[in-house]
C-alpha cells in the first residue's frame, strides 16, 4: 500500500515536471533551441506574481492574466534579440548565450528581491494544502491534482494546435525548413517569434505552479532546469506527449526512492534520467540526430 | 501585358558571379523555357526572382512594382510561386499539410486542396501520408500542387523532370498543358531540350550566367540553341578556332 501510494505520488510529480518541461520542450522541438535560462524564466514569473499578489492584493491564478501575456511578450523579445542571432551560428551558440542570459535574470532578481524565499502558497488559500482521502493511506493534494489536469490540458492542447491548425503547420514547416516556408507565403522570422511566445506563456504557467507548491529563490531556477531537462530527455526530446511521460517517471522514480532513503529522491531521479539517455544514444534516433546537430556548421 | 520584368539581375555565390546582368520579360500567361548545362545559372536566377537568393545588383520588377527588395515570403503573397530544385517539401507534414500551408500566402484562387487533387490524381490516396515517405513523382506533384495553391500568377519550375521515370515527365508535362491554359505564367527550367522547346512560345538560353541567346520556339532551331548551350557561337564570333 504504501508502494501505490508512492506511485501515485510519483505521478503527480511528474505531472509537475512535465509542466515545468513543456516550454523547453518545445522550444527544442519548434526551433531547435535549447534554452538554458527556462529555468531562470520560469523564477522570474513566479517573482512577477509574487508581486502583484503581494503589493495589490491580485490571486496568482488571476495574475496570470497578466504574467502570461506579458511573458509571452518576453519571448518574443528574446526571439528576435537573442535566439534568432545566436541560432545562426550552429547549435551551440544559443546554448551559450542563454546560459548567459540565465547568469543575468538569476543576478537581477537577487539584486531586487535579495536571497529571501518566497512561496504563492499563502495567496491560494487551503488550495496549497487541501487534499482528498481515497484510503486511510492515500490522499492526494488538490494542488498536485491540478498541476497534473494543467500539464495534461496544456502539453495536450499544444499538440493539437500544433496537428490541427494552420498557424500549427507553420510552425512544424518552419522547423523543418525555415528557407522554403517562405515560398508559400510564411513569414519565418513572424512565426519563430510566435512560437517563443507561446514558449514563454507555457513558463509563465509552470512558474506559477513552481512557487505555489513549494518556495523559491533567485537561484532557484537551475534545479527547475534541471528536471525539466530530465523529463524533457527521458520522454523523448521534442515530444509533446513524450514529455508527459518522462515526467511522471522522474516524478515516480525519485518518489520510489525517497521511500528507499532520503538521499533516494535525487539519485533515482538523475539515475532513470541517465539510463534514458544512453539508451537513447544507443539504440534511439536521438544519437544520430545530436550528432548531426552538433555538427551543424559554426 | 508584362507580368516580370528582369533589369541587368546579378547574383553570386561568395565570389563566383552566377548571374551576370540578365534582363528579360514574361507576358501574362506567357510560357519561357530557361535552358543552359549545368552551372549556367539558372537555378539562381529563379531563386533569385522568388526572393530565396540575395540580389546583387539590376532589379526585379513584378506587376509594375519593384520588389528587389521584398523578402520571399512577400513575394509569395504577391504571386511569384517557385517548385524549387529537389522540391524541398516538409518531410514530416502529410501531403495534404504541405498543400494546406501554401494557404499562408493568403491568395484566393481556382487552385484549392480539391483542385489540385483532381489535377494530380496520384496524390488523391496519398493525402495522409507524409510527404517524405513519397515516390518521386508523387513529392513532384505535391510541390508542383504547393506552388499552385499559392495561386501564383507566375510560376517558377526548376527541373520538374529531374529523376523521374519518362512515363512520370509526360504526365507531369500533361499538367503543365493545363496549367498554361489557365492563364499562368510559366517560366520553366529543363535539360531536356526538345521538350522543353515544344513546351513553351519563348526559349532563352543561359551560358555562363549570362544570356546566350533568346527567341520564340518556333524562330529558334535546335542548332542554334544547342551552340548557345554549349558556347561554340560566340566563340564563332569572336572568330577564335572552334
Amino acid at each position: 500500500m504504501i508502494f501505490l501510494n508512492q506511485i501515485i505520488q510519483g505521478v503527480l510529480l511528474g505531472g509537475y515536471y512535465a509542466l515545468i518541461a513543456c516550454g523547453l520542450s518545445f522550444m527544442f522541438s519548434v526551433m531547435r533551441i535549447i534554452n538554458l535560462a527556462h529555468g531562470s524564466l520560469a523564477i522570474l514569473a513566479a517573482y512577477a506574481l509574487f508581486e502583484l499578489a503581494d503589493r495589490f492584493d491580485v490571486s496568482p491564478f488571476l495574475g496570470l492574466v497578466v504574467v502570461v501575456p506579458a511573458m509571452a511578450l518576453v519571448g518574443a523579445g528574446l526571439q528576435r534579440a537573442v535566439l534568432e542571432r545566436s541560432a545562426r551560428g550552429g547549435l551551440l551558440v544559443p546554448v551559450l548565450s542563454t546560459f548567459g542570459l540565465s547568469i543575468v535574470i538569476d543576478n537581477l532578481l537577487f539584486q531586487q528581491f535579495g536571497a529571501d524565499t518566497r512561496s504563492l502558497a499563502p495567496y491560494i488559500g487551503d488550495l496549497s494544502y487541501d487534499s482528498w482521502s481515497l484510503t486511510d493511506d492515500i490522499a492526494i493534494g488538490k494542488l498536485a491534482a491540478l498541476t497534473m489536469a494543467t500539464a495534461i490540458v496544456l502539453l495536450g492542447g499544444i499538440q493539437l494546435f500544433l496537428n490541427r491548425t494552420q498557424f500549427g503547420r507553420m510552425i512544424r514547416a518552419t522547423a523543418e525548413d525555415a528557407d522554403t516556408v517562405g515560398l508559400v507565403g510564411v513569414n519565418a522570422r513572424r512565426v519563430n517569434a510566435l512560437a517563443a511566445a507561446i514558449a514563454m506563456a507555457t513558463v509563465a504557467i509552470s512558474g506559477a505552479f513552481l512557487a505555489m507548491r513549494a518556495t523559491f529563490d533567485p537561484y532557484a531556477g537551475a534545479l527547475q532546469l534541471i528536471f525539466a531537462f530530465e523529463a524533457s530527455v527521458i520522454g523523448g526530446a521534442g515530444s509533446l506527449w513524450g514529455t508527459l511521460f518522462g515526467g511522471i517517471v522522474l516524478g515516480v522514480a525519485q518518489s520510489l526512492g525517497a521511500s528507499v532513503s532520503p538521499q533516494g529522491f535525487f539519485i533515482a531521479g538523475h539515475v532513470v534520467f541517465l539510463v534514458a539517455l544512453f539508451l537513447r544514444i544507443y539504440f534511439g534516433d536521438f544519437g544520430p540526430r545530436l550528432r548531426r546537430l552538433a555538427r551543424r556548421p559554426a | 501585358m508584362t507580368l516580370l520584368t528582369i533589369e541587368r539581375l546579378e547574383a553570386r555565390h561568395g565570389l563566383l558571379t552566377a548571374v551576370r546582368g540578365v534582363s528579360f520579360a514574361v507576358d501574362k500567361g506567357e510560357t519561357v523555357a530557361l535552358v543552359g548545362a549545368n552551372g549556367a545559372g539558372k537555378t539562381t536566377l529563379l531563386r533569385a526572382i522568388a526572393g530565396q537568393h540575395p540580389i546583387a545588383g539590376g532589379r526585379v520588377v513584378f506587376k509594375g512594382a519593384d520588389v528587389t527588395p521584398r523578402t520571399a515570403h512577400a513575394r509569395a503573397r504577391m504571386g511569384i510561386a517557385l517548385v524549387p530544385e529537389g522540391r524541398r517539401l516538409f518531410a514530416s507534414l502529410t501531403v495534404e499539410e504541405n498543400l494546406l500551408l501554401a494557404r499562408s500566402a493568403g491568395r484566393a484562387g481556382p487552385w484549392t486542396l480539391e483542385a489540385v487533387m483532381e489535377a494530380f490524381p496520384n496524390l488523391k490516396a496519398r493525402r495522409r501520408s507524409l510527404a517524405g515517405a513519397l515516390s518521386g513523382g508523387e513529392q513532384q506533384a505535391t510541390a508542383i500542387g504547393r506552388a499552385l495553391m499559392t495561386n501564383p500568377e507566375i510560376i517558377l519550375l526548376d527541373e520538374v523532370s529531374l529523376g523521374l521515370s519518362p512515363l512520370v515527365v509526360g504526365r507531369v508535362y500533361e499538367q503543365l498543358g493545363t496549367l498554361k491554359s489557365s492563364g499562368v505564367a510559366i517560366v520553366l527550367v529543363e535539360q531536356d531540350l526538345k521538350r522543353a522547346m515544344t513546351t513553351a512560345s519563348r526559349a532563352i538560353c543561359m551560358l555562363e550566367g549570362a544570356i546566350a541567346v533568346e527567341g520564340a520556339t518556333a524562330d529558334l532551331t535546335h542548332e542554334q540553341v544547342t551552340q548557345a548551350y554549349f558556347g561554340l557561337r560566340r566563340a564563332a564570333g569572336h572568330g577564335a578556332p572552334a
